[in-house]
């Protein structure tokens, strides 16, 4: 991509991670959830953050955008550090974020629900290229946003943070609970996201789905990264894997 | 047209003419109630020394500086809005946390002290305000005599409450709003200075008060107690129709002036106490109120 080539050269730090994440730490109150992630991810990489519950993926994903109160460490985008920053602030610098409820607004109608995020940088997909990504929300672009399907709901929810020029995307579980069908469509649509440049952090649950989209992995345990596997070794690793699982 | 169910047609014409101003009233205030209640989760209780100071900004340019009427139409609700700017970038926005209790009694305090201010300054007799001239008179519809000032008070709280309620349901700024109505921590991760919003709203729904009191200047006396007499019933207005509902406090407001000035016809004893007998009944029935969500 043409934005990618343009990049300033000091923009990035010296491992050439499009985000750094080292030694964060993160609080809800008085309980202490995240005790020191350290993460990498470069540009148009696909990386998951695969544990079990409770393991602290949602809450990395929470920090990373600001939305855990209390946080410590480092959060370095494009070289820059967030990782105090309020959640609009971060949001600017280009990271989206589609949270595991998906947050669709039931006051607003499908259109307003895509169209709500503000542009934060030029270069998101124009409108038509997300129906045509799509298809379904242009058909029910004035039904009220909680009446689509699981499914259609988290189209949106993606599709919403694609035209605001955000490069870098944050998807927790989108694969939840949903038909194998749908999933499978998931699946493609990160795959094209990639092809177009995005670089997507992932939390999933569910590894046979994430092997399908991701580049890495991460294994999360305890708020902590205790492991990080390859897509290619991610066969080789299954016993390890299952024990970190648990499944 | 003589006699309408045995009573007199302009005083039947009167006093639903009485009903709707003051249900333009109710419902004015109550749109800033519902508004600020929405975003910020909080009860402002001091809507009612706000819409009284809304009415003394006007005495007061009027007063000392000789700006009338129209220019006070603009720079009371501007002035009075910047006072609920700075109260919520002072005081209020350390709240939101805390239950709706904390923002109420705050908000009740700083009601007392605002009257208590101005009571001091002023007295409590009330000051004179003229109607302006373009709007002085009265036109003769044929059953009554229709006080100009008054037609042109129900048109314009009609027309403040459908362009604020177009505002939020039709504009982008108006879908920033709703959503941060519900999720709030969301929007501000799509990058909405989402506390920058909340504070002008609130700024946004005082200035709704001022410019009600400005419109009250000249029906009423100017005097620190025309707020707090009105706000009592403007939260049972708020209770009936749904606490954070816009379209449901418009139409309350507007229905309940109609029904206290129908009852002051029929039934005068209970005027004052239509309203309360009302949102009895609609709490024992629907405790979310007529228009609200459960």
């Amino acid at each position: 991509m043409a934005d990618v080539m343009t990049a300033p050269a000091g923009a990035k730090a010296s491992t050439g991670a499009l985000m750094e994440i080292s030694g964060l730490e993160a609080w809800y109150g008085e309980s202490h959830v995240l005790h020191g992630v350290d993460i990498d991810i470069r540009e148009g990489e696909v990386v998951t953050l695969l544990g079990r519950n409770g393991a602290g993926k949602t809450s990395t994903l929470r920090s990373v955008m600001g939305l855990v109160p209390r946080r410590s460490g480092s959060i370095k985008y494009e070289g820059k550090e967030f990782v105090n920053a309020r959640p609009d602030v971060i949001a600017r610098a280009g990271i989206a974020y589609c949270p595991e409820e998906r947050g669709i607004f039931a006051s607003l109608d499908v259109t307003e629900n895509l169209l709500l995020p503000p542009m934060v940088r030029p270069g998101g997909l124009p409108l038509d290229e997300i129906y045509t990504l799509f298809p379904n929300l242009k058909e029910r672009a004035r039904s009220q946003g909680t009446k689509l399907s699981g499914g259609e709901q988290q189209m949106l929810a993606i599709a919403r943070i694609l035209r605001t020029g955000a490069r870098f995307l944050l998807l927790d579980e989108p694969s939840e609970g949903l038909a194998p069908v749908i999933v499978q469509q998931i699946g493609r649509t990160i795959r094209e996201l990639k092809k177009r440049g995005f670089t997507v952090l992932l939390v999933e649950q569910n590894f046979r789905f994430a092997q399908t989209v991701a580049d890495r992995h991460y294994v999360m345990e305890h708020g902590r990264v205790v492991d990080m596997v390859a897509n290619e070794d991610l066969n080789a690793s299954l016993d390890r894997l299952h024990q970190y699982l648990g499944v | 047209m003589d006699e309408i169910f045995g009573i007199p047609a302009p005083l039947l014409f009167g006093q639903l003419l009485l009903g709707l101003i003051n249900g333009a009233f109710y419902a004015m205030l109550s749109l800033g109630l519902a508004v600020i209640f929405g975003l910020l989760n909080i009860i402002n209780f001091s809507h009612g020394a706000q819409f009284m100071m809304g009415a003394f900004v006007a005495w007061m340019l009027l007063h000392y500086l000789g700006i009338g009427y129209w220019w006070a139409l603009i720079l009371s609700p501007l002035l009075v809005g910047l006072t609920g700017v700075i109260l919520e970038r002072t005081m209020i926005c350390r709240l939101y946390k805390l239950d709706h209790l904390y923002g109420l009694l705050l908000t009740f305090g700083i009601s007392l002290i605002i009257e208590g201010i101005f009571r001091n300054q002023y007295g409590s007799s009330g000051m004179p305000y003229r109607i302006p001239t373009q709007l002085s008179g009265a036109w003769d519809l044929g059953f009554m005599f229709m006080p100009v000032y008054r037609g042109w008070v129900v048109v314009f709280a009609l027309f403040t409450c459908i362009t604020t309620w177009l505002v939020i349901e039709k504009t982008r700024l108006g879908a920033y709003l709703r959503a941060a109505t519900e999720n709030a921590p969301l929007v501000q991760a799509f990058g909405v200075n989402v506390p920058r919003m909340i504070t002008l709203t609130y700024g946004a729904g005082v200035a709704l008060a001022a410019l009600a009191g400005v419109l009250a200047a000249p029906i009423y006396s100017v005097n620190p107690q025309m707020g707090t007499n009105l706000i009592i019933v403007v939260f049972a207005v708020v209770v009936i129709g749904g606490m954070g509902s816009i379209l449901g406090s418009v139409l309350t407001g507007f229905g309940l002036g109609i029904v206290e000035g129908l009852t002051k016809v029929f039934y005068p004893e209970a005027s004052a106490t239509v309203i309360f007998i009302i949102m009895v009944i609609v709490l024992l029935a629907r405790p979310a109120g007529l228009f609200g969500r459960a």
